[in-house]
């Protein structure tokens, strides 16, 4: 479920428990009604000045992996290929997909697009994106009259 | 030529808890995708496993029975909250029956940003062979 809050880290125990909860009262639903739209699922942590976005896309390259950040919405477009194959060789089992894929993306702030990285290790991409500077809660004084 | 495509699955699927017993591990379990396909000479099985390396995976065979598993250190950011979950992160494990056919001590497996590759070759009787066919 998508929340543009952040829990605070005090009840992420309390957080924990909810969504598993949430996934074993859910477990009667279909399952579109509890996945992501499309490939890859992704997780976003955040805490005041950044965001987190893990993904796993096993297997992919990384080379060939467009991210892209256009105001507060981030897009993340990639291609997974099929496995080569010898001649002649037979498939007993055909699970894992392959193809391009692209998702979408509302972040909970806008973010500082040059300061943007990710790394990908043992197929989890990890994207950090820092808040925007002009987004920052600016304290305000206050002033007696 | 149009590109071949086939779903990419995003729902992670969790394994059941069996007769043989309870995972002792805390964190949850689940059966990664595998493709398994065959040549002549080798059976090959590719399983998806994210996040874990080649220290992280154990491949066991007892009798006839190979067994997968893959352990994940818990990802755990201190001081960020979580705003949107859609996948879970927890071990993976999954077990195949093989035949007799294949020669266990020459399986290969290597791993690769969070793809495990087996190559687990035939043993000499199981090679495909060429059957002739002659005009009678």
């Amino acid at each position: 479920m998508y929340r543009r809050y952040r829990i605070p880290t005090v009840w992420r125990e309390l957080d924990r428990l909810q969504r598993d909860m949430d996934r074993m009262v859910s477990s009667g639903y279909p399952s579109y009604m509890r996945t992501a739209p499309s490939f890859p699922a992704l997780n976003i942590w955040s805490n005041e000045d950044e965001l987190i976005i893990t993904a796993e896309v096993p297997g992919i390259n990384p080379e060939g992996l467009d991210i892209s950040v256009v105001g507060d919405s981030l897009t993340l477009k990639g291609s997974r290929e099929a496995e080569e194959l010898e001649e002649g060789a037979r498939y007993h089992r055909q699970e894992r997909g392959y193809g391009n894929f692209s998702r979408t993306v509302q972040l909970p702030f806008p973010v500082e697009i040059d300061s943007v990285n990710a790394k990908f290790t043992n197929g989890v991409l990890e994207i950090n994106l820092p808040r925007a500077e002009a987004d920052k809660p600016r304290k305000i004084a206050v002033k007696s009259a | 030529m149009a590109e071949e495509t086939k779903a990419l699955e995003v729902q992670k699927q969790e394994i059941t808890v069996s007769e043989n017993g309870e995972r002792t591990r805390e964190c949850m379990c689940f059966i990664p995708r595998a493709d398994i396909y065959e040549t002549d000479e080798n059976i090959y099985l590719v399983v998806d496993v994210p996040g874990t390396d080649e220290n992280s995976i154990d491949i066991t065979i007892e009798k006839n029975m190979l067994t997968l598993n893959a352990y994940i250190e818990a990802e755990d950011l201190d001081g960020y909250g979580l705003n949107l979950n859609e996948y879970e992160i927890g071990d993976y494990q999954r077990s195949f029956r093989l035949s007799n056919a294949i020669d266990r001590d020459k399986i290969q497996a290597s791993v690769k940003d969070g793809v495990l590759r087996l190559q687990l070759p035939k043993a000499g009787e199981a090679k495909t062979r060429k059957i002739e066919v002659n005009a009678g």
